[in-house]
């Protein structure tokens, strides 16, 4: 029993974590709009040559061969900075699936920085498909990897400028059918997300206690007010207790017992809520400016807002808490998952 | 990273069960805040504790300890609430003063103090709170004047937990003239002492859950301050962390009530709408969520790390977690949450102890602001 990041992965994230805070800022992300630009293809390059594609993947495709609890801190890192390239969903999701299939070549494709979009029955949409390679798509229970010119996209614009939602056309074929299954990609995704909407609604409490610290009325900075400390306060204390939940959930995932999902449900909720209350409150802090453009909270409460029903929504993560709170046993003795594989 | 018990701390689950289950009473002992009788039941069942050598777990074997980790601490606290042990008297004594002692003390004090603390031969109040000083607790203004060899306690405390029935307690002074938070000392005095009178204070449902304590004169020797002269604040705030932070409220304390809750959504259900089950889940999933905070709270303190404002977070937590579940549980019982005797759970005394959480152990608005400044660096008011 060690709940506590090691030395290793502590110094992975922070590798990861400095080049993304450094390179991705709300400036930057103001320049890719301005050019009309989806991602930037430096950064992008540099996520590559870093190998943070491949932290996932097996070691004997290239890859590092790590666990999800290895990649949970970058993903925090990549909602920390609203990161637009596709990091997260082909290195945390993706990579991983194709590693379970019969990928005709296609993993090593993705950890040289072609993207393979995904079409899960728990997301309507497909994002990032306009720079996609290939799709990985579901026809009934049936897994099809189809190349990107065998699909008609129709793009459905989102709130979130940076995500790039389409409607897929396709035909299913024995040639696109590839064996294999979804397996726990959904949790995958849902735990993914909900470390990046912990560090999404870190950076709404740490914007607005930039700007607490700055804005004066009544002749003193607004930080000042307990009514305005209070507020940061109480966002702050629920992202501290959503963190070690969506922890646990990367570690307990593999082990696809309903503990171990509904554990996952527990950290996709529990982050969402903590982002939620934490960009409504940025907005609050702000004031009027809290409403506007030119203020960054927006592109943090976009994100945060999206990437809530990602990969399951709120209803159906409460509903698998729900089971699995009434059919299996509750109590002390039953904190972690791994509990009922003892007995 | 792993979540896995080893079995070492597998057997050790075990051994703490079996002894529970040997040893807790069978009937609920009665309130250690009604009558002596309740209290010296408790006192009994914390000298049965110690003599199995459960008293306290962490501490070390001279000390009547085990010399056991902090998650093992965490795996006999959770074997503890699973038995539905009785509620520690004691617990101002091991779970606050003994580790500031283990920190402040001097190696006479710790011989001195901490076995009998452990055996439950000594009972201890917290003394700190006065009419004028309560979330400002730099207002103190009891005092401790020295006089060579001893101190004279005058003053007056209030709020004192356990402190009718109680032996020991440990309590905040200043020197005379001195202000705010230097000069201050923690001293430790019996509660029979020539000098001290004690007055219950009932609380709103008749128990005597607390004590005005009156200081006329009280002499004390100067062995008995725990910590440097004038460093009482020092010590206070690390006695603070521990009972925000971790010890005071161990997580398997709302596990259990959250399963609690659980069965009696259960025995409810067919009465109740769906939306019941979500409230119930939500207390369910935060009484969780504050376990593997405090799983990887003590983790880190393992590896060498301190508790620092985060537990101004877990207190917060805990404390609205506790109220929470317990309104959940009198809506669940509905026209019958009001009845003296309709629910044997006796869920209705839960929420009103739930109502103080917010309050004691330095009140949510104090945590909110420690957390705005210290956490998030925002500028004092
Ligand atoms: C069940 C229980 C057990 C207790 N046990 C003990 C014990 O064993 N020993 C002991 O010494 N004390 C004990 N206390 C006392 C406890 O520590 C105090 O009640 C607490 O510190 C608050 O002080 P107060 O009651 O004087 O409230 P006050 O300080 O008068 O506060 C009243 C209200 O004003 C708010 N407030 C005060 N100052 C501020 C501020 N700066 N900013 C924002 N809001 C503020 C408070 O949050 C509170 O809501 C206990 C209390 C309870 C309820």
């Amino acid at each position: 029993m060690l709940f506590a990041f090691t030395e290793d992965q502590a110094a992975i994230t922070e590798a990861a974590r400095g080049m993304l805070i450094e390179s991705c800022t709300p400036a930057d992300l103001r320049r890719l709009l301005a050019n009309g630009e989806a991602i930037d293809k430096t950064r992008w390059q540099t996520i590559i040559d870093m190998g943070l594609l491949g932290i996932c993947a097996p070691e004997d495709k290239g890859g590092l061969g790590l666990s999800l609890i290895d990649f949970v801190g970058i993903a925090e890192a990549a909602g920390y900075v609203a990161l637009p390239e596709p990091l997260i969903e082909m290195a945390g999701v993706v990579v991983p699936l194709l590693a379970s299939l019969d990928d005709k070549g296609w993993l090593a494709r993705v950890l040289a920085g072609e993207i393979v979009a995904v079409g899960h029955p728990a997301n309507p949409l497909v994002s990032e498909a306009d720079g996609a390679a290939a799709f990985v798509l579901s026809s009934g229970d049936d897994l099809h990897l189809v190349e990107r010119d065998a699909v008609t996209l129709t793009r459905v614009d989102s709130f979130d400028p940076f995500r790039r939602l389409f409607c897929a056309d396709w035909a299913p074929s024995a040639a696109t059918h590839v064996n294999g299954g979804w397996r726990q990609t959904a949790q995958r995704g849902a735990v993914l997300a909900a470390a990046q909407m912990l560090g999404l609604g870190q950076r709404c409490v740490d914007i607005a206690v930039a700007y607490a610290k700055d804005r004066h009325q009544f002749g003193k900075p607004i930080g000042c007010y307990q009514a305005v400390k209070h507020l940061l306060a109480d966002a702050q204390v629920k992202i501290e207790f959503a963190r070690p939940v969506v922890h646990a959930a990367a570690i307990e995932l593999p082990l696809g017992s309903p503990a171990a999902k509904a554990r996952v449900a527990h950290a996709k909720l529990a982050a969402a809520e903590a982002a939620d209350l934490a960009a409504r409150t940025a907005v609050q802090v702000h004031g009027a400016m809290g409403m506007t453009w030119e203020v960054d909270v927006h592109f943090f409460l976009k994100r945060a807002l999206a990437l809530k029903t990602a990969w399951g929504t709120p209803a159906m993560h409460m509903a698998q808490v729900i089971d699995r709170m009434t059919a299996l046993p509750t109590g002390p003795e039953h904190t972690f998952a791994a509990s009922f594989e003892h007995g | 990273m792993n979540l896995e018990y080893t079995p070492e701390q597998r057997a050790f689950r075990l051994e703490v069960r079996a002894w529970m289950e040997t040893n807790v009473p069978k009937e609920r002992l009665p309130s250690f805040d009604l009558t002596r009788e309740g209290f010296e039941a408790h006192r009994d069942w914390e000298r049965k504790l110690s003599d199995g050598r459960w008293g306290m777990v962490t501490w070390p074997e001279e000390l009547g300890g085990r010399g056991l980790d902090l998650i093992r601490w965490l795996i006999f606290e959770e074997e503890y609430y699973r038995a539905e042990a009785p509620t520690r008297v004691n617990q101002n004594g091991i779970f606050l003063l003994g580790p500031t002692m283990m920190e402040f003390g001097t190696e006479e004090q710790k011989q001195r103090f901490l076995p009998s603390m452990a055996a439950g031969d000594v009972i201890w109040a917290q003394a700190w709170s006065e009419p004028g000083a309560g979330s400002d607790l730099a207002g103190v203004r009891s005092t401790c004047a020295r006089d060579g060899d001893e101190y004279v306690l005058n003053g007056q405390k209030i709020w004192s937990s356990r402190a009718v029935f109680a032996d020991w307690a440990f309590g905040l002074f200043r020197e005379p003239g001195s202000e705010r938070h230097k000069g201050m000392s923690l001293i430790l005095f019996p509660l029979d002492a020539p000098g001290v009178t004690r007055r219950p204070i009932e609380r709103m449902d008749g128990e005597k859950v607390f004590a005005e304590i009156f200081l006329d004169n009280v002499r004390v020797p100067v062995a008995d301050r725990l910590g440097g002269e004038g460093e009482g604040w020092k010590v206070c705030m690390a006695t603070a962390g521990f009972e925000r932070g971790l010890l005071l409220r161990s997580p398997a304390r709302y596990q259990q009530a959250a399963k609690r809750l659980i069965g009696l959504y259960e025995r409810h259900r067919h009465e109740l709408p769906a939306s019941m089950a979500e409230r119930v889940a939500q207390s369910w999933m935060d009484a969780d969520a504050y376990a593997l905070a405090i799983y990887a709270m003590c983790s880190r303190l393992a590896a060498g790390g301190t508790i620092g404002p985060e537990s101004s977070t877990n207190k917060i937590f805990w404390s609205e977690l506790d109220m929470a579940l317990s309104q959940t549980a009198l809506d669940i019982l509905g026209p019958r949450a009001e009845l003296a005797e309709g629910d044997p759970e006796r869920w209705l005394d839960y929420y009103i102890f739930a109502l103080a959480g917010p309050i004691y152990a330095g009140s949510n608005e104090i945590q909110r602001n420690i957390i705005a400044e210290r956490m998030l660096g925002l500028p004092k008011g």
